[in-house]
């Protein structure tokens, strides 16, 4: 069998956009049914966003954002190598995806602390 | 492995929400500063139809989206194959959707 060409950047950029879905994927259920309870337990959805004061999860935050941005970032570099007549700028392309990712998230987090 | 339907599904959820995310980034970027309560979220979205549409379309592609990431992953990093994959797409999919119902519900309807 083939060895899958794992030293290749652009396996690193397969591997983050995987592992960054894989991530968002697992924390969304949580966000969704912290959301859920605005109305019905509006106390506990405080008691989250007190504890979302701490430094250590505002650092979190950043990394969700980040995962969110460079997902996206990644999903738009697949849609173009699917869908556009393009073919050999995707290194460029997948590093600008983590650059815009980590602008975002970057902003965000300056604005959070 | 993936059929053609779910590929599509894939792609074109992903396509949906481009403008989602990168409206959900600059509406954090905002809400975030001076912090976070649940009168100060609901100030925001209750009442407001957009918001409703803007949240409930991105609730909808995001259970799609999630469901068929996470069966190709149990598929090639789990080795689940047949009906277990399909059963826990479903159950992936329709448990994000319910979940994300009742936050849109939660925090729009007033």
């Amino acid at each position: 069998m083939k060895v899958p060409p794992r030293s290749h950047p652009l396996w690193l950029a397969f591997l983050l956009h995987r592992l960054s879905g894989l991530a968002l994927a697992l924390f969304l259920p949580v966000h969704l049914w912290l959301l859920s309870q605005a109305v019905t337990s509006p106390a506990t959805l405080d008691g989250f966003l007190a504890f979302a004061e701490h430094p250590l999860v505002k650092l979190a935050e950043f990394g969700l954002v980040f995962l969110l941005a460079v997902h996206m970032g990644g999903g738009l570099r697949l849609l173009a190598l699917e869908f556009l007549p393009w073919s050999d700028r995707h290194k460029t392309y997948a590093a600008a995806a983590i650059g815009a990712a980590l602008f975002l998230s970057a902003t965000f987090f300056l604005r959070a602390i | 492995m993936l059929d053609l339907r779910l590929y599509v599904a894939q792609r074109l959820s992903a396509l949906v929400m481009v403008p989602l995310v990168l409206g959900h980034i600059a509406v954090m970027i905002y809400a975030i500063q001076g912090g976070l309560s649940t009168a100060e979220i609901l100030g925001r979205t209750q009442g407001s139809l957009l918001w409703f549409l803007f949240y409930g379309t991105f609730v909808i592609a995001v259970s799609v989206h999630a469901a068929i990431g996470l069966r190709v992953i149990a598929h090639e990093w789990g080795g689940l194959r047949g009906r277990v994959l399909d059963w826990l797409m479903w159950v992936v999919g329709a448990g994000l959707l319910t979940l994300g119902a009742r936050a849109v519900l939660a925090v729009t309807v007033p």
